[in-house]
Formats: structure tokens, sequence, C-alpha cells
């Protein structure tokens, strides 16, 4: 990941884990990319597919935070390396979140094709709001994986879009509710699945911020777009 | 390079200014300039030859027992410069006391350990002199484990016993500085322990400085660290600072292993 250390088992354990994040990353995008295709065309076999996976997820997850434990406990990493090493862990539990929420996607399409009312719905209008937000995820991993600041700044700006297509789907949705009280049920459902794609962009944004912390090292969550800026500089 | 100040909050016991050390024509320090803040616990830290150790001898004037060596510049304490040759250096190290890597004790009892130093510079009757050997002792955290053997022989202790033995001879005298030159090398974790729990206790009364080859141990007892490389300061600032976000890559490369 980064230049070498005197020891080189230090280093193969850093890329060794290094690239279990990137192994869980590709996990989870998958997931969503999946759930969101089990969106828009409501197909029941993909969302299973998703909840599958929720397994591995997890035991990645476990296992990451192994890894981590023992470079810690044998290595006593200072600096940069220990700034990677936390990282490494609230990325590892923010792909772990964004993979709860894929599954929540899942959960709410399989619900909506029980109901009966998936053609009534608005749920393509969310194509737009998942693209952005899996995209957002793919490129916090890969800014990650190259320790790249500028593409960490670039998706805290992006994130904000998937927040204005948010409260978008928002109204449309209400006036839907409004036109027809038969699909609220249904509407909630698909008010959860709009909440979990916003959500998995937080996610990527969150990994982002820990990549300016890895660099730079300054905490920038709860920061503005301005701090944030003069930091990097 | 750039003068350096550790902490311009905290008053400044030794200030060093300009200082260069030869070893003959080798020059071994380079200009250095910093502040060891008072009460505080300062930590050189460097590969092997970077001049930590050199630094640490100029400031009680050990090196003038070898005369091709010299220093060049200033080091004040209390504002006065202990350089100059009107300095007294024998009181200048009762001010400035020193333990060294391996335990030095003297070949006389765990009393008369103590008792030596003291003799030299005050006259203590009987009581006064069985205070003052106690008082040590529970300072350098040794008097439980010594209270019933003061007239046994100082080498028949533990090495960090006679560490420890080290810390409390040097206190006896009250001096305001400790300089700790690798005081740990030689011990084990658990007295190495015991070392660093006493160095926490002592920076309320004593400034203290220590150069170790144990990064994690400077992490661990230090308010201040300061690393050199080849002669040069190369950073010195809060020690949290230094291991967490060292402002240099040359820090930053040694801490972390990438060194070599």
């Amino acid at each position: 990941m980064v230049d070498k250390h005197l020891s080189t088992q230090f280093d193969s354990e850093l890329g060794a884990v290094s690239s279990r994040v990137m192994e869980m990353g590709g996990v989870v995008e998958s997931q969503i990319r999946t759930a969101v295709h089990a969106l828009t065309q409501f197909n029941e076999e993909a969302a299973d597919q998703v909840m599958l996976t929720e397994k591995r997820v997890n035991l990645l997850e476990v296992d990451i935070d192994r890894e981590l434990s023992s470079i810690i406990a044998r290595r006593q990493p200072t600096a940069r390396d220990l700034r990677l090493l936390i990282a490494i862990s609230k990325t590892t539990a923010n792909l772990e979140r964004a993979g709860d929420e894929a599954n929540k996607i899942a959960r709410m399409v399989k619900s909506i094709i029980g109901s009966g009312a998936a053609r009534n719905l608005p749920a393509s209008e969310l194509h737009i709001a998942a693209d952005l937000a899996s995209g957002l995820l793919r490129k916090a991993l890969d800014a990650f994986a190259r320790l790249d600041v500028s593409a960490a700044v670039a998706i805290l700006k992006e994130d904000n879009q998937i927040d204005r297509e948010f409260d978008g789907f928002l109204r449309k949705l209400i006036t839907y509710m409004m036109e027809d009280p038969r699909t609220i049920s249904s509407s909630l459902d698909l008010l959860f699945v709009a909440k979990a794609i916003e959500r998995i962009g937080d996610h990527a944004k969150n990994i982002a911020e820990f990549i300016i912390y890895v660099v730079k090292g300054a905490d920038v969550r709860h920061s503005s777009m301005e701090d944030i800026e003069s930091v990097i500089r | 390079m750039e003068a350096q100040t550790a902490a311009p909050a905290v008053n400044s016991k030794i200030s060093v200014k300009d200082l260069s050390f030869y070893y003959g024509k080798f020059r071994a320090l380079k200009a250095i300039n910093l502040d060891i803040p008072e009460n505080k616990v300062t930590a050189f830290i460097g590969p092997s030859g970077c001049g930590k150790s050199t630094l640490l001898r100029t400031f009680n004037r050990m090196y003038e027992l070898y005369p091709e060596q010299r220093a060049e510049g200033e080091i004040l304490l209390d504002g006065k410069d202990l350089l100059t040759s009107t300095q007294d250096v024998a009181l200048l190290r009762a001010r400035i006391g020193m333990v060294f890597q391996k335990p030095t004790p003297f070949p006389m009892s765990i009393y008369d350990n103590i008792a030596f130093g003291v003799r030299l510079f005050e006259n203590l009757g009987p009581t006064d002199m069985d205070d003052r050997v106690e008082w040590a002792l529970r300072q350098a955290a040794l008097w439980g484990e010594v209270r019933d053997k003061l007239a046994q022989s100082g080498a028949g202790l533990s090495g960090g016993q006679q560490q420890r033995l080290c810390i409390a001879r040097c206190i006896a005298i009250k001096p305001e500085v400790l300089l700790l030159d690798e005081p740990c090398s030689a011990l084990d974790p658990i007295s190495t322990g015991r070392i660093e729990e006493l160095i926490a206790e002592l920076k309320k009364d004593y400034t203290v400085v220590i150069v170790t080859h144990n990064m994690q141990q400077a992490a661990r007892v230090s308010d201040y660290t300061a690393y050199m490389y080849l002669g040069d300061l190369v950073e010195v600032g809060p020690t949290e600072r230094v291991f967490f976000k060292p402002q240099r890559r040359e820090t930053e490369d040694y801490i972390t292993g990438r060194f070599g």
C-alpha cells in the first residue's frame, strides 16, 4: 500500500489486510448492484441472492478485525501505519453497514413484490440515485486503494448529489401516496429503499473521509467542505 | 536547522542554543537548538550514532573527562550558560544528575551508595542521613524491597533494583534535572515497567531527559520527543503528535520502521 518497512513481514501483513478490505468492498459492491437490479426489475431471485451474500460480508468483517488486532498487538504501529489501521477498521465497519443496506433493499423489494403493488410504484426513478450510490462506493474503494486525497474530496462533494436525489424522490412518493392511498404501504417500503440508498452514499462518504485521515492525519468528520479543503491544501 | 521549541507555553529548564559538539575533528552535533521544559519528560530518539547520548552528556559536561572532546554554543540552565569555564562542574553534576545504561552501584552497602554523594555536599547528622537515605529510596520505589538489608552490598541486588538504586543515589542529593541514558536497556520488562512508573512519578519534582533506543518506551513515558539524525535535531514536539502525525518525513520513516 505504501513504501517499504524494514520488516518485510510487516509490509506483507499490511498488504494482506488491505487486499481483504478490497475483497470485502468488491463483495458489498456487487451486493448493492444486485439489490438495485432486484429493485428496478422487481426480480425476487436477485433479492434472494443479495440476502445470501450477507453472511460472507459478515465473515469478512470479523476476519479483517482479527487481522487488525493481531497487527496492532505485534507491531505497535505508529503515525501513518497507525492511522491506516484505524481507517481500515472504520472502513470495514462502513462496508458492512452498506451491505446491510443492500440487504434491506432486497427485503423491501420482496415485500413490495409480495404486495402485488410493484407496477404502480415509481421504483425505476430510484435508478439514478442507486447508480450514484453504488458508483460512489466503488470510487471510495478505488481512492482508498490508492490513498488518493483529491478523489476522496470529489466523493464528499458527490454525496450531496445523492442527498438531493433522495429529497426529490421523497416529494414524488408523497404525491403518489396522496393520489392513491392504496399504495401507501408499498410506498413506505420504497421510502425505506430510498433511505437505504442514501445511507450507502453516506458510507462511501465516510470511507472517503478516512482516506484524508490516513494521508493528512486530520479528522475531517463533521467538518465543512471549506475546512476540509484547507486541511488538504 | 532553525530553532525548535518543544513547548513554548511551558518554562524551559534547559535551553540549548546553537550547540555543536566535536569528538576531535568529528562534528557529532550540528548547531542544535532545543528547549527542555521544566517538570516534564523529554525523550531523545534516533538511530545509533545520531548524537542523542552526546547531547545528553553535554548537559552535565560529562564529556570533559576526555580531553579531545569539546562543545561550542550555549546550554542555559535556568538562563545561565553551564558551558562557561567558571561553572563548578561538581556542583553542576549535583544539580543535573545522570543514570547510565548499565547499573553502576558503588562497591559498598546499599545505605552507603546513597549516603556517599550526600556527604560530599551536605553535613548531615546520623538521623538526618537515615531520613535522607529512606526518602531517596522511597522516591526511587525501592525502599520496600531493601529496608531490611541496607547494610548489604548494592551489587547483590537484581539489575532492575540496582538501576533504581542508582536513581535513588542521584535523587539523594536533590538535583533539579535527571538525565537517563538508556536506563532500561539492560533490564527485563517487569523492571522496565517499574522504572517507567518511577519516571512518571519523578517528573512531578524533577525535569527528566531520557535517551532511549526503545521508541515505544519514549512514546509511553515522555511528554516531548526529539528525533535526531546524524547530529541534527530533525523534529521535536509533543510526544503524541510525534508518534501520531510527525511533521517531517524523516521522523515518520524512523518511527514507523521505514528507516534504512
